[in-house]
């Protein structure tokens, strides 16, 4: 067989390492459809143009040391290698050297102390970040494996889909978390908002956005919480002030009373369904499972697993695995007429 | 291919290692003594953190006597390892008997401390976060003392069978290592428990 | 080989019956069966780990895909991880040194045979009990099931209430048990190279395998303790009510993680460091030099360990730490860089104005250099916590260190084998299959994990069975698969080698790589008793002196 050269070795490396490092600038390139990707490099908010800024920083380090130790394998490689007439003299024994020694433990501490120096800036600068009192303030509450939100000032309740207002510049509303669980470990993870903070019981924690444009941003959990962690969606909708209002407005009311749904509702009340759901002004108050009280204003259910749509809805309601297997709502199983019934309750709660 | 005939260089004079007993005693202690670090941590942490239930300062009574006992007993192991190296075969035997006697002592003693604060005062290893840590931490110790105690009983029995004389000395300085580790665990979990975290 | 090498008569071995020769396997306690063992069960682990990736592969493949359940996805990751670290890379490490280390130092034996059989028993044994959670995991709940907590278990997701059944039970016993296991063997390692080398040998003259597994026992004492301690304690909470880290009561998840970083972050340090030995006994042979900077890739390793046991909050950077913490941990682990990359300026300072000879287990040390220093890189990338707080948990985190263990210490691996199998067995590996081997397997290697790196830029969490098709994940994680399947390829091609090289592979005499270390001075495989006599040494490289009379190192040293 052909032996394999050192240069092509050399080669192939190089062309492997140039196509990671475009697909990296393309992946950059991505972030210009807000409603899908989830790109750590298309920041919207303060803190994630923050993180971008000081990982570029880095990678230029990381990058210029690669490319000179990556110069000086391969040199060593092609230049020094064994050739035919070589055979049975050894090359000069060469023990070591202090001054090289010396100059390649300086230099890469003088570049830690550097890289070190860059990142405390930021770390305290994101972490230590005061609240403003015009911040807004949101309780998330993880649980498996769905979101629950609260809004303590507003007075509102809801889940998996936050609606937090653009902040502008000149007269800044971020929107500080307060973070807690009521079962595992959960971590929220919004990439073009901010880096991922930890949702654990026990030890509330603390974090903000600044969001600086409108639109939806994506997420998940990111820390593993059993069975379902895959599916504990999140979806940010940053609205205009006014569009915020609008929303801050139709979500403190309570339930909207439609009499076509009372069939539905005696139903819902009768079934345990009020054991773990919320739906404010009824007696409906349990707070195992997501608030349902404008169930309508939402996009998606089961934490994103699935459309918000009539046929979804039915499906979840009569059985939850068929979408999101190793969820804790059980399957009601409800004869027809119910579970239609139900269905149009719920449609009645936008 | 010619063989060259494998002569080495001549040994140099003195050639004189570790005993590899004590060195991996030494690595055995190194390890346990990261295991209790952990027990330790974990109990400082939870000081004054539990939600319900009986605290330190209420239930526990410190235990000077039996400290006293297991703390002797590292002075007097230490006195019949000597004695056995010396060939004082009977002296080491008495010292080693009343070893173990003054360590089965201190199991007895947590023992009756631990039959007052069950029944007595209702402290379990579920009752909280104290009685979580405290439980665990003693009962690691005792756990290891009740294993020092068999080995020191088994050579023992040797002993009084006329088997351990002068060549087995540097074992029984071995094991007289671990002994003394026990005793020194035993300084550190006093101090935390009953000093500081009360 | 070179007419230089030195050649001593192959011992002859008695032929038995097949019965008395697994009676000896199964009994033995000479390290060099032992070693073999631990190699060989390692092996078959790592086939076992390996089909649990591909399964995590495939189903990964596209998005909504259904090969498997989310229960059973979950397990196949969490037995993966277990599996790769607690069955695969720690007992081939040990294995290798428990051939290795006695043989380099001139000695017959471990100093304890019995307590290294021990240990060998004890963590295959976890093994098994691991693998048993396949049929017994639910306990009463009547059916088999794996654990599937991650190979972390985190609190409070492997307490009693989020974790019923047995399948966590599981996870910690077999961890426990290869916990002691290895514990043993490192005091084992560690009394034998303080208490064991032969004459003349001092500290300073000792192959750097045995210094680095020196380092590398007493970090095991030190390491596997916390996770043995938390473990137990994981134990009082589920079977005797204890609130450890049960947050219900005021305790602390933090607490767990803590615990099991200490563990676990001193660990990944414990599984590379015996790999910088394998590249520092390759590299020197492969170069025709000896190695540049001895006593600096002494401290270098020892500066590593002090140093590698104050990193381990880089893993929590997310949890919610002060910024002091995070600091500090951002400090502690960019620091491990530096003697981390001191080692690397070093072994291309070896190879720098040598005779390199390309062969197999060369190719497999410069692909090692080469990805090490790629996933250190990241790893910096990582150490700085904000750009962390993006990275962490996704699949930059999982490629990255996929590129240590696969890329490094995989690659390290198969140097050491293709090094060290003519001694163990007295043949040759084929090097046209171990070319093979090694171009598929970075193929497969560079496919695979360059391009994991960027779903994880792109949002990807780790530990999720499916993702949805809008996020723009499906090609990159089908090309991840397919690479998946080139490097398993690239296995059977090096399990075909080890299997056919037994039986057809050239003779390989005593010192077919015309070295320099103490054991190439006995046939291969050595007898029993390692040595006719046991050596005298004046320098590092004793065989060097031997070869080369009129210019010895020990001139030099």
């Amino acid at each position: 067989m052909r032996r394999v050269t050192s240069s092509t070795l050399r080669i192939v490396s190089q062309v492997i390492f140039l196509l990671w490092a475009a697909t990296a600038v393309w992946a950059g390139e991505l972030g210009n459809s807000p409603l899908h990707t989830t790109n750590i490099f298309a920041p919207s908010s303060t803190p994630a143009k923050s993180i971008v800024e000081l990982s570029v920083f880095v990678l230029v380090i990381t990058g210029i040391i690669f490319v000179v130790v990556f110069a000086l394998l391969a040199y060593s490689v092609v230049k020094f290698r064994a050739r035919a007439g070589d055979a049975g003299r050894e090359p000069a024994q060469v023990y070591g050297s202090t001054q090289i020694e010396l100059a390649w433990t300086i230099i890469p501490i003088l570049i830690v102390v550097v890289l070190f120096l860059a990142t405390a800036r930021v770390i305290h600068t994101i972490q230590d970040a005061p609240q403003p009192p015009t911040a807004i303030e949101v309780t998330a509450v993880g649980h498996q494996y769905w979101w629950e939100f609260r809004y303590p000032n507003l007075g509102i309740v809801t889940a998996n889909e936050l609606h937090i207002p653009v902040s502008d510049p000149a007269h800044p509303t971020p929107t500080f978390f307060k973070l807690l669980s009521a079962d595992t470990d959960h971590s929220f993870w919004v990439p073009e908002l901010a880096g991922k903070t930890d949702l654990i019981p026990n030890h509330p924690n603390r974090m903000w956005v600044d969001p600086h444009k409108t639109g939806v941003f994506l997420g998940q959990c990111a820390q593993y919480c059993g069975a379902q962690h895959a599916k504990m969606l999140l979806r940010v909708s940053v609205d205009s002030a006014k569009d915020f209002e609008a929303w801050v407005q139709s979500q403190q009311q309570p339930a909207i009373q439609d009499e076509r749904a009372a069939v539905g509702r005696r139903v819902f009340d009768g079934n345990a369904c009020m054991n773990c759901h919320t739906v404010a002004g009824t007696p409906a108050n349990g707070r195992f499972g997501p608030d349902l009280t404008h169930l309508m204003s939402r996009g998606t259910i089961a934490a994103g697993a699935a459309e918000n749509t009539h046929n979804n809805l039915r499906l979840w309601i009569q059985d939850p695995s068929a979408i999101k297997p190793g969820s804790l709502m059980p399957a009601m199983k409800l004869n027809d007429a119910d579970l239609d019934a139900v269905v149009s309750y719920m449609e009645t709660l936008r | 291919m010619s063989a060259i005939t494998t002569s080495f260089p001549d040994a140099p004079r003195g050639w004189d290692l570790p005993s590899r007993g004590k060195v991996a005693m030494a690595s055995l202690i190194l390890a346990e003594s990261a295991i209790f670090t952990i027990f330790v941590v974990a109990y400082l942490f939870y000081v004054g953190k539990s939600l319900t239930g009986p605290t330190p300062r209420e239930v526990l009574a410190t235990p000077i006597f039996y400290t006293i006992c297991l703390l002797s007993s590292s002075l007097t192991i230490h006195l019949a390892a000597k004695a056995l190296q010396r060939n004082y075969t009977r002296l080491f035997l008495g010292l080693l008997l009343l070893t173990i006697a003054m360590g089965g002592l201190f199991l007895f003693g947590t023992a009756q401390e631990w039959h007052r604060l069950i029944y007595e005062h209702g402290l379990t290893i579920s009752t909280n976060l104290f009685g979580t840590t405290y439980y665990s931490l003693v009962g690691l110790h005792a756990f290891h003392v009740t294993v020092g105690l068999i080995m020191l009983l088994i050579v023992a029995l040797f002993g009084l069978a006329g088997r351990v004389g002068i060549k087995q000395s540097e074992r029984v300085e071995v094991l007289s290592m671990y002994w003394h580790f026990v005793d020194a665990v035993w300084v550190v979990v006093f101090t935390v428990v009953y000093v500081i975290g009360r | 080989m070179s007419s230089n090498a030195i050649t001593v008569p192959a011992v002859q071995i008695q032929d038995r019956p097949w019965v008395d020769k697994l009676h000896q396997w199964v009994t033995t306690t000479d390290h060099k069966r032992l070693g073999i063992l631990y190699i060989a069960s390692a092996l078959l682990f790592l086939v076992l780990g390996g089909v649990e990736a591909l399964i995590i592969r495939v189903q990964l493949m596209h998005a909504h895909n259904d090969l498997v359940s989310p229960q059973v996805f979950n397990r196949m990751f969490t037995m993966h991880g277990t599996t790769m670290i607690f069955f695969v890379a720690m007992p081939i490490l040990f294995g290798f040194a428990n051939y290795l280390v006695p043989l380099m130092i001139g000695a017959r034996d471990m100093a304890f045979p019995r307590l290294n059989a021990f240990s060998f028993w004890l963590s295959f044994f976890g093994a098994l009990l691991l693998y048993f959670s396949f049929l017994g995991g639910s306990g009463l709940y009547g059916a088999g099931n794996a654990p599937d907590i991650g190979w972390w278990a985190y609190a409070p997701l492997a307490a009693r209430a989020f974790s019923p059944g047995h399948s966590s039970d599981y996870w910690t016993l077999a961890v426990l048990a290869s916990g002691f296991g290895s514990i043993g063997t490192a005091i084992n390692i560690i009394a034998t190279i303080v208490s064991m080398r032969c004459p003349g040998m001092t500290l300073g003259r000792m192959p750097l395998l045995a210094w680095l597994n020196l380092v590398m026992a007493g970090m095991v004492l030190l390491a596997i303790s916390p996770l043995s301690a938390a473990q137990i304690m994981l134990l009082v909470d589920r079977y005797l009510g204890g609130h450890f880290f049960d947050t219900q009561a005021g305790g602390s998840a933090v607490l767990w993680m803590h615990f099991f970083w200490i563990f676990g972050h001193p660990e990944v340090y414990v599984l590379i460091i015996p790999c910088f030995a394998f590249m520092s006994e390759i590299i020197p042979v492969f170069s025709r030099k000896p190695i540049f900077g001895y006593p600096v890739m002494v401290g270098a390793t020892v500066a590593i360990a002090f140093v590698s046991m104050s990193v381990w909050a880089h893993h929590m950077f997310t949890v919610g730490m002060s910024s002091y913490a995070n600091s500090f941990f951002t400090i502690t682990t960019m620091a491990v860089g530096v003697p981390t990359g001191i080692k690397i300026f070093n072994w291309i300072g070896t190879m720098w104005g040598g005779r390199i000879q390309l062969r197999t287990p060369m190719l497999f040390s410069i692909g090692f250099l080469f990805q090490f220093l790629i996933a250190g890189l990241t790893g910096i990338m990582m150490a700085s916590s904000p750009f962390d707080w993006q990275l962490s948990l996704s699949y930059f985190v999982v490629a990255h260190f996929h590129y240590v263990i696969v890329g490094g210490i995989l690659f390290a691996l198969f140097g050491a084998f293709y090094y060290w199998y003519p001694k163990m067995t007295g043949r040759m590996l084929s090097e046209s299959l171990g070319k093979w081997h090694f171009w598929l397997f970075f193929i497969g290697f560079h496919l695979t994990f360059d391009v994991m790196h960027i779903p994880g830029i792109l949002g990807m969490p780790r530990r999720i069975y499916t993702y949805e098709p809008s996020r723009g994940w499906d090609t990159l994680n089908l090309i991840i698969t397919i690479g998946a399947f080139i490097q398993a390829i690239a296995i059977l091609v090096f399990v075909a080698n080890l299997v056919i090289s037994y039986f057809k592979g050239a003779t390989a005499g005593n010192d077919p790589w015309d070295a320099w270390t103490l054991e190439w001075s006995t046939s291969s495989p050595p007898p029993a008793y390692n040595f006719a006599s046991i050596p005298v040494v004046a320098s590092r490289r004793p065989l060097w002196d031997l070869k080369h009379p009129e210019d010895p190192d020990s001139r030099y040293e």
